[in-house]
């Protein structure tokens, strides 16, 4: 269970983001690969306790699930795989490695308000 | 009230890893080591199978080990029976290698006195596959106890690792190992991956494994020199 310490790397560097623009993040979105070794499950739940006596306390974790996709040799084009148990392209069969997605653990966005705003409210 | 507004920030989760990572395999590189990851399930027999192949390469190589473990030293005192150089990273509660902590842990030796360096990460199928640690090689094992499709569950691991061993051989027959069945499953998780077959225990095997090492050693510096 390493989602805490990617929790906790996902408040830092969205409130780095947010410091640097002077904004208050009420939401995060994050894009998740399915071959990044993250549990989404799992993820959620750290979130709220990396938050916690941070600037980010009472944020929403967004998070977009990234399919792996490969680019297949045989009909050259990216394909989307149906599962991670079979690196394979899904019409031809042909097995391939060459990933073109799915290792994502980006923080893609910010959802933000002014922190003048903020202040007055 | 203002409106919520988007904006976008495209920022890598990882990438103060990913940095350190980059920064040490450039350091391996100018030093000509050839550094090894090992990554495991807990019990998978890591620590007999990097005892052997520290013990075997040794009159030929210069090698060294880093050691990931929670709470013991058993680890690096069972690898300092080798005779080769040990180094203990204890993580505490944390269940994996980062770049950093091998950065750390570096600091004493002079890489430029070694021909391979070991990274022996903590038993652990998941949290691993996340963190690149600069290495030139990340090899997965398994050992015949464990059941063919370990792969199949373990996907991300599988795929993310250069090479897999499959080891305690010596134990195939008695536990009706599959040897097909395991090899379907790596190779439908990570297509094209090499496979060794041995004991670490009986020694069975363990030659064409060193050859490979040999040989990815001689590729790495030469391609380092040109």
């Amino acid at each position: 269970m390493h989602e805490l310490s990617i929790a906790m790397g996902i408040v830092e560097a969205a409130t780095e983001e947010a410091q640097r623009r002077g904004v208050h993040v009420s939401a995060v979105h994050l894009r998740l690969g399915a071959l990044s070794g993250v549990v989404k499950d799992a993820l959620l739940f750290s979130y709220e306790v990396a938050c916690q006596d941070t600037p980010l306390e009472g944020s929403r974790l967004i998070v977009e699930d990234i399919p792996v996709s490969v680019f297949c040799p045989r009909c050259k084009k990216e394909q989307v795989l149906a599962s991670v148990q079979s690196f394979a392209c899904p019409e031809c069969g042909v097995p391939t490695m060459d990933v073109r997605h799915g290792k994502e653990l980006e923080v893609f966005a910010l959802e933000v308000e002014d922190e003048e705003e903020e202040v007055r409210k | 009230m203002s409106e919520p507004r988007l904006v976008e920030v495209r920022r890598n989760v990882l990438k103060q890893n990913d940095v350190i990572a980059r920064a040490l395999r450039e350091q391996f590189r100018a030093a000509g080591v050839f550094v090894v990851s090992l990554v495991s399930s807990p019990g998978s027999g890591k620590t007999t199978f990097l005892e052997k192949t520290l013990t075997l390469l040794q009159p030929e190589y210069r090698v060294a080990a880093l050691v990931g473990d929670l709470a013991t030293e058993n680890d690096a005192v069972r690898l300092a029976r080798s005779k080769a150089p040990v180094k203990q990273i204890t993580t505490g509660t944390l269940c994996h290698l980062e770049a950093a902590m091998v950065q750390n842990a570096l600091q004493e030796w002079k890489l430029q006195d070694l021909d391979f360096l070991f990274i022996e990460n903590v038993g652990n199928l998941v949290c691993p596959s996340s963190y690149d640690l600069g290495e030139n090689l990340r090899l997965v094992l398994m050992s015949v106890t464990e059941g063919e499709d370990k792969p199949l569950k373990y996907p991300t691991i599988f795929n993310s690792a250069d090479v897999a061993v499959i080891t305690k051989n010596e134990l195939a027959t008695a536990v009706e190992f599959d040897w097909d069945a395991a090899r379907k499953s790596i190779e439908s998780v990570r297509p094209g991956m090499q496979i060794f077959r041995l004991s670490a225990k009986t020694g069975e095997g363990m030659d064409r494994y060193l050859e490979f090492l040999a040989q990815r050693l001689a590729e790495n510096r030469s391609v380092a020199q040109t």
